[in-house]
């Protein structure tokens, strides 16, 4: 169970400019590390970010080893139409988390 | 005019020693303050931002799981609920004696009491993720109360026992928790600024560890950095050492999820 948070508005105006935050409880093993026993830790790591508005990716991420845990993300898009924000991360498995959010825009 | 300015710069240096001077015992500690100040400015303003402090991650699934059923029907919510038996404040009086278990125990024990009596559930392992995230929820409740810090009869020797912990020379390296935390707080340590080692923050998201950490990881990455052996968490002597702690830090400010180096 990874917990996720995300901040985004609930309302904007057409046009507007809004700020959204992403953060995703991951280890982000880079791979070069050793446990207690020597032995080498296997890479885990996401390796994939994208947000999609109302089908659209407006921003994506790619990660690679030595990102710190627990990924937090801050970026821009701009609010056209009232609709859903996906959250998708991927991981060196394919594992994947989806977060949606809804916006309402008023014109 | 030139002697009431060296009597002046005397009353300054006069200040700043009062508030760095080293104490053995911890009722003479001139000033109880909080590892936050002695944090940098950055890492204080992740701690404060309670969007991008990581440590929310887990009060966010701590939640989940406090609402969540066990097979019995019953969840933390059913009994704690918000108008009766709220948890608000809680945290602040523990470790405490329990008259069930017959002894002192932190909130960790108390939640897998609760786990074992009401929700016919087993026990979680310490250090566990969901033992972790319960433990942080329920002293997040507490966040901006004040360390009660009970001292109990009933529970003198733990507290004896926590404090002859805390002021025994261990270690390849022979040193105590005293000598860093009440002799020596406020200096630098190769690149930290040593704190004065109160437990208000706990669980704590670590920069170093990457995660969040109970207070007994803390106690056994102190224990590892004087080279001593450290004890297993959840340990009757780390709970002493708890009580002990939160007695020296009484009137700080709940600060779970804190953020440290």
């Amino acid at each position: 169970m990874s917990s996720i948070r995300i901040s985004i508005p609930e309302t904007a105006e057409a046009g507007e400019v809004i700020e959204i935050k992403t953060l995703i409880q991951h280890p982000m093993e880079s791979g070069f590390g050793r446990g207690a026993r020597g032995q080498v830790i296997p890479r885990d790591i996401i390796q994939t970010f994208t947000c999609d508005y109302n089908g659209t990716t407006v921003f994506e991420a790619k990660f690679f080893p030595s990102t710190a845990a627990n990924p937090f993300l801050t970026f821009f898009t701009r609010a056209t139409k009232s609709g859903a924000l996906t959250f998708t991360w991927t991981d060196l498995v394919g594992e994947t988390w989806v977060e949606t959010r809804n916006l309402i825009v008023s014109e | 005019m030139r002697a009431s300015l060296i009597i002046l710069a005397l009353a300054i240096v006069g200040c700043s020693q009062q508030t760095n001077q080293p104490n053995a015992n911890y009722e003479t500690l001139d000033e109880v303050i909080s590892g936050y100040a002695f944090l940098q400015p950055e890492t204080q303003a992740l701690q404060d931002d309670e969007f991008s402090n990581p440590g929310y991650l887990w009060v966010d699934k701590g939640e989940a799981l406090f609402n969540e059923p066990a097979a019995n029907g019953q969840s933390c919510a059913s009994c704690h609920t918000d108008e009766d038996r709220s948890l608000i404040g809680a945290s602040t009086h523990f470790p405490k004696y329990d008259e069930r278990a017959g002894t002192l125990i932190n909130i960790e024990g108390r939640i897998n009491l609760c786990r074992v009596t009401h929700q016919s559930v087993p026990k979680l392992e310490y250090e566990s993720e969901h033992l972790l995230a319960l433990t942080t929820y329920v002293a997040n409740l507490s966040k901006g109360s004040r360390v009660a810090g009970e001292l109990s009869p009933k529970v003198q020797s733990n507290y004896d026992n926590g404090q002859a912990y805390f002021n025994m020379r261990r270690g390849q390296f022979n040193l105590s928790c005293a000598q860093c935390h009440d002799d020596n707080a406020g200096k630098s340590l190769r690149g930290d600024t040593i704190s004065q080692g109160h437990s208000n923050g706990f669980p704590t998201y670590r920069l170093e560890w990457q995660t969040l950490g109970s207070l007994h990881k803390r106690f056994q990455y102190c224990d590892i950095g004087v080279r001593a052996e450290p004890l297993p968490g959840g340990s009757q002597t780390y709970i002493d050492l708890e009580y002990f702690l939160a007695n020296r830090g009484r009137g700080l400010q709940v600060e779970t999820p804190a953020v440290r180096r």
